[in-house]
């Protein structure tokens, strides 16, 4: 393990100034951070008072370089090139990071692992196999060593591609419940106990929630709907699925918009099924809307105000849902509420490669050297958040509840915990 | 014990008293129905219960009818009956029960004392059909020795707008009965709109009766406060997202369920006002918006 410094110099109050050094390095792995404050010698007259403040950090995970121009907006926010995997810099034997992580990570990087639900199972899963291979070094606890062990695993996945609301709650639980293990356990009941709550966590929070919101949301299907959905959401299509399996008769339009176009995903799933289809690009949300009777939308995590955080696109097409007068219902289970508040999409999001972008059509290629033209930038956003007046109603597996009322659930599973 | 019995308890109590809330007489004759049920075990006294207020609900197809049922089911089994002996268990609900219903016969008094002040001296109100708490309501602030006068519209087609233009003149109120299709034509004349409510949806949306939507509309477009008066235990477990939405059993008369052949030729009694349309609800649990109905909803019923 490497150890480089991190120098600043601090103005006393009221003090003199004076030039702060550049950061060498900066990590963002803030749990391996040790401050020292260290008086100067007396003899360096403008740095009389001044105190240095020393960061030694130990350097384990290697940082990802931003990729591209950033549009100013969203310069707060990494840019990721999906051609440069942080794993190429991860030198072999990689003794910090599990196998199955680094798996994980190059998975989400490269997009194999797409959508809320399946990133959650897979790193629920991931962390499975790192409980059943870890062993308790001596003169060390389970619970505080396991704990720590994580850190470097969960910030490397942050590094692949930003957690999620999702994992952020599922993370949260883990800790908690290995921190929970009493210390006199043994080893192997400790890690028996633990896998047993990873795999209770995905059955209710995710299997068995998806079968209670179906069936609230089944009741809102009537015959002769029209449902719109957009993109594919795991949970939207099952809803669809059990609906058709209880003859409900109805016909959906699924909108999909680039550069994911994610939508042909849920076609399939749905053609398959032999539920009737309609397949439009989000221009033309306008031009169906009149036909539709009901949008469904799925939801990346809800926020503390009321807000709705989904894929980028999903805010338009409540709008104009809402402008057609067509009642938008939002499906979301309860571990993907957040405590986070957000009114606008820039404070917090993600950046997806710019690559992606560039479309090669009739052999040319028309922005295929973008990154020479200096003033311009490829914006590639992953989310965007939905005010809650735009939402008609949510369905989570606690029942049917106003978007304005998601502190209230929030309030209650704090109470429960 | 015979439904058929019950179903005249239930009636026999509405025409003795017609001053009383549908849902407090159902409510009286589940008591009743508690109190001479003979079934061995706790399951069969719930199932015999829920049969019976299916019953009633067949007799009188008003949402506060199936709300207050509902309500007084979950009140008295919330109690731990971990009595073995039965009717010690009944005892207990009966105790409750008989409680559940002091409290509710208090609720009209409760909203009336916290609504009556929203109404300045020299204001104009208008109401819609017949209410008991709006009348209530009225009352208490022409006791409080407000001038105040009132229009009431019609409400067609059973004309129960000019029962409480009669009642209100009995109270000395001025009072204008006026067309439903007029309601547009007074919005500008009016400083709010108190309207009661049959039943509270968990949107914050009412259900009331039909015209109650477009005057809604038509006083948001003049930027005129819409209240909405209504006890608790008319908050509802329905979810409605517009008018189609709302069940055929709660939108005809009980009458025209069991005869009519296609009920789309029948007209609606009731219609869903969206809570985007509500200024404030008064509830005997307090003056509420109606997202926080949700949160009362969410600590009445879970």
């Amino acid at each position: 393990s490497k150890t480089l410094f991190f120098i600043s110099f601090e103005p006393f109050r009221g003090g003199l100034d004076c030039a702060t050094v550049e950061p060498l390095f900066y990590c963002s792995v803030s749990s391996d951070l040790e401050e020292k404050r260290i008086p100067l010698p007396s003899n360096s007259q403008s740095l009389q008072s001044c105190t240095v403040t020393v960061f030694i950090l130990f350097l384990q995970i290697p940082l990802r370089s931003d990729y591209g121009y950033k549009v100013s907006l969203f310069s707060h926010l990494h840019q990721y090139s999906r051609k440069a995997p942080l794993t190429q810099q991860i030198s072999i034997p990689a003794t910090v990071i599990h196998p199955s992580i680094v798996r994980l990570g190059l998975q989400y990087s490269q997009g194999i692992v797409a959508g809320s639900n399946a990133r959650s199972v897979a790193l629920l899963h991931a962390f499975k196999q790192v409980i059943q291979d870890y062993s308790t070094p001596p003169n060390e606890e389970l619970p505080r060593d396991l704990v720590n062990k994580l850190k470097p695993y969960i910030s490397f996945l942050n590094q692949c591609r930003p957690l999620s609301a999702s994992m952020g709650n599922a993370i949260k639980y883990i800790k908690k419940e290995i921190s929970n293990i009493p210390s006199q356990c043994k080893e192997e009941e400790a890690k028996k106990k633990l896998l047993l709550c990873i795999d209770n966590y995905v059955n209710e929070k995710i299997t068995l929630a998806a079968k209670a919101i179906s069936k609230c949301a089944i009741d809102k299907i009537s015959d002769g709907d029209v449902i719109l959905v957009y993109g594919c959401s795991s949970l939207v299509n099952h809803i669809l699925c059990e609906a058709f399996e209880k003859q409900r008769k109805f016909r959906v339009i699924v909108v999909d918009s680039r550069p994911r176009l994610e939508g042909r995903e849920a076609l399939r799933r749905l053609v398959k099924r032999g539920i009737r289809c309609t397949y439009v690009l989000i221009s033309a949300v306008s031009y169906i809307l009149p036909e539709v009777s009901k949008v469904f939308l799925g939801a990346h995590a809800l926020l503390a105000n009321g807000y709705v955080m989904s894929r980028v696109g999903t805010s338009q097409i409540a709008l104009v849902a809402k402008a057609y007068n067509v009642p938008v219902l939002v499906c979301c289970e309860t571990y993907k509420f957040c405590e986070r508040v957000q009114t606008d999409s820039f404070v917090s999001n993600e950046l997806d490669d710019p690559d992606d972008l560039i479309v090669t059509r009739e052999g040319k290629t028309q922005l295929a050297d973008w990154q020479s033209v200096k003033s311009l930038g490829l914006l590639n956003l992953v989310y965007d958040v939905t005010p809650p007046d735009f939402v008609d109603l949510v369905i989570t597996e606690l029942g049917m509840i106003p978007c304005t009322s998601v502190p209230v659930v929030l309030r209650v599973k704090n109470v429960d915990q | 014990v015979d439904n058929r019995k019950l179903v005249e308890y239930f009636r026999t109590q509405m025409s003795q008293d017609p001053d009383v809330a549908s849902a407090v007489a159902a409510i009286r004759s589940l008591l009743e129905f508690l109190k001479r049920d003979q079934s061995e075990t706790i399951l069969g006294l719930r199932e015999n219960l829920t049969k019976a207020i299916g019953r009633l609900q067949e007799a009188d197809s008003s949402v506060a009818v199936s709300s207050g049922g509902e309500l007084f089911l979950r009140f008295i089994s919330l109690t731990s009956l971990e009595n073995p002996d039965l009717s010690q268990c009944r005892n207990v609900m009966i105790e409750r029960g008989e409680l559940f219903l002091k409290k509710i016969s208090l609720s009209r008094g409760k909203v009336a004392k916290l609504c009556h002040t929203f109404i300045k001296d020299g204001a104009k109100i208008l109401t819609h059909s017949s209410s008991r708490v709006v009348l209530k309501v009225l009352e208490s602030a022409a006791a409080d020795k407000k001038r105040f006068t009132v229009y009431v519209t019609e409400s067609q087609p059973d004309s129960a707008g000019k029962l409480m233009a009669d009642k209100l003149r009995r109270l000395n109120i001025p009072v204008t009965v006026v067309l439903d299709a007029a309601v547009g034509y007074i919005m500008e004349k009016v400083d709010l709109v108190i309207v009661g409510a049959e039943g509270v949806v968990e949107s914050g949306g009412i259900i009331n009766k039909i015209g109650t939507y477009q005057m809604a509309v038509c006083s948001k477009a003049h930027n005129k406060p819409f209240y909405v008066v209504a006890e608790s235990f008319k908050f509802v477990r329905l979810y409605p997202l517009n008018q189609q939405d709302v069940p055929h059993r709660f939108k005809y008369k009980a009458d025209t369920l069991k005869t009519a052949e296609d009920l789309n030729q029948e007209h609606p009694i009731i219609d869903y006002t969206p809570p985007s349309l509500i200024t404030l609800l008064f509830t005997d649990l307090g003056v509420l918006t109606p997202s926080a109905v949700s949160d009362e909803l969410i600590k009445l019923y879970l």
